[in-house]
């Protein structure tokens, strides 16, 4: 296996736009090229993450389209990675490994959505289809239901009082506004105070509305390469240290998921290959989706001990500067959510936390950071692990 | 190769008949069906009655629905008594009454409720209804 490095990063503002989606991706990819001081040409690979471009454009087969937007040549190979809201991260994984195994040298990684336009009542249908379309959609089940219901489950399971745990939930919310103000690509760039949460419309009890990340557009792009080729193009290469990935069924067969099997064997994938230990992880972006989906996955990573993850979050512990900085970008409930871009824009945050180019918002003397990213009810989980 | 698929389990539970899948190698049971044994993998696996009872182990209201689906309702899953948990629709609770205390731990039945073709979908479908019997 060879060392592989991420050379340049781009991504575009994420939240509402009039671009199409091969536009968002062309231009986050082109900035991705020029950061690393390549050409168009220079690319062999285009992996892309998309969860739900046929319903937001009536568009299949996005790969070639965005390959061919950003000049690349005929050779190039081209490919959608599908893995719902874990889509692009899916495509970076498999970037790097098969630049690792020497299949290609550059690989352009990344994904793009139009989420938004959809309107909230298609957009709630179709992300749905991330369940089980047979055993569980059909109970109208929505995506903020599967959190509210793990909400539930964590409420009842770890005697915590329900209006404590909404409480604690509302801090998730606040602290990733607070991060997300900072970030100029965030699609909310404004804090919030838990009575903020606590005043929302109830989405599916008990989520209320600032317990939920909203729909997004956008685009997101990594170059991934050789350490001998990064060396020779960017200042300040980032390391992919390690990878994993697992898989799981219906949500109903995982039954008590405050503790998801395919998530903790993912990271155990990840940490292994690493070399490191949930301890030595100083930034993180994670999936939180639902404001209980961060504190129920800081758990499933390790990085806290099962069932006491909202305490944690009470006391500022996954704040910048606390124990360990978790979603400093604003994370998807602010910096917004475009479900085949998600992975990819984790990634972009964590290369330029360990480059120390975050600004207000950076984490000091940040050298091993870590992605987190959920497809469905956990049936794609994706984790890497960068350093410097 | 298939001991009961989507479209045989769906039929039947119209009927008010819970099927399911036990293992003849560890004895577990598997619902809602697939090919192997849910919990060991094995193929040798028969078609049985499940009994139909559980608790239910958590819930949720729908306020904000998908197309095709009129809020609010209650989605939540079962702990049947064999072990498998089901996904279904809590029927005989009003959403705006509903809370932890009285849902969580509830015994139920399991019934089904049937939903017509709709956009993306290749035929009717069949959700477990449950029904709280405390």
């Amino acid at each position: 296996m060879r060392k592989v490095a991420v050379m340049g990063v781009g991504m575009t503002k994420f939240g509402p736009t009039e671009k199409s989606q091969v536009e968002l991706f062309a231009e986050a990819a082109m900035e991705a090229i020029n950061t690393s001081n390549i050409k168009s040409k220079d690319v062999q690979a285009l992996f892309l993450g998309n969860g739900l471009g046929d319903f937001e454009e009536g568009q299949l087969n996005l790969a070639g389209f965005c390959a061919n937007e950003l000049g690349l040549p005929p050779e190039t190979t081209a490919m959608r990675f599908e893995g719902a809201c874990a889509s692009a991260s899916i495509a970076i994984r498999n970037a790097f490994l098969l630049v690792a195994s020497g299949a290609y040298d550059i690989v352009i990684a990344g994904g793009t959505e139009r989420a938004f336009s959809m309107g909230t009542s298609l957009a709630t249908r179709t992300f749905a289809m991330g369940t089980d379309s047979k055993y569980e959609e059909f109970s109208g089940l929505t995506f903020p239901g599967v959190f509210a219901m793990l909400a539930h489950l964590y409420a009842d399971k770890y005697n915590v009082p329900l209006p404590k745990l909404k409480e604690r939930m509302a801090m998730v919310a606040v602290k990733n506004h607070k991060n997300g103000a900072k970030n100029p690509l965030a699609q909310f760039q404004k804090e919030i105070t838990v009575e903020t949460v606590l005043k929302g419309f109830v989405v599916a009890d008990p989520l209320q509305l600032f317990d939920c990340c909203p729909f997004s557009d956008g685009a997101a792009a990594v170059i991934v390469t050789t350490d001998e080729i990064a060396k020779k193009h960017v200042e300040k290469p980032v390391y992919i240290l390690g990878a994993g990935q697992g898989s799981a069924g219906s949500l109903c067969r995982q039954k008590d998921y405050t503790i998801m099997p395919s998530r903790i064997v993912s990271a155990k994938q990840a940490y292994k290959m690493a070399g490191v230990e949930p301890k030595d992880i100083d930034v993180a972006e994670v999936h939180d989706c639902f404001t209980i989906a961060e504190i129920v996955l800081l758990e499933n990573l390790g990085l806290f001990e099962f069932g006491t993850a909202s305490e944690a979050v009470e006391k500022g512990e996954t704040e910048i500067g606390g124990k360990i900085a978790i979603n400093p970008s604003g994370g998807l409930k602010a910096k917004g959510h475009p479900v085949g871009a998600t992975g990819a824009a984790q990634v972009y945050e964590i290369v330029k936390q360990l480059r120390g180019e975050c600004g207000a918002r950076q984490v000091e003397n940040a050298k091993i950071g870590m992605t987190d990213t959920l497809g469905g009810d956990a049936g794609s989980i994706v984790n890497l692990i960068f350093g410097i | 190769m298939y001991k009961l698929t989507y479209k045989q389990y769906f039929n039947a539970l119209k009927e008010g008949k819970l099927l399911g899948l036990k293992c003849n190698d560890c004895g577990s049971y598997t619902a809602p069906p697939k090919l192997c044994c849910d919990k060991c993998g094995s193929i040798s696996i028969e078609v049985v009655s499940l009994s139909g009872k559980g608790v239910i182990k958590t819930f949720t209201v729908i306020r904000v629905s998908p197309e095709g689906y009129e809020a609010p309702y209650i989605v939540a899953m079962a702990e049947l008594e064999e072990g498998p948990w089901l996904m279904g629709n809590l029927i005989n609770v009003d959403p705006d009454k509903a809370k932890m205390d009285n849902i969580i731990g509830k015994k139920v039945t399991v019934s089904a409720k049937v939903l017509p073709k709709m956009n993306y979908t290749p035929d009717e479908g069949v959700t477990p209804a449950f029904i709280i019997t405390e």
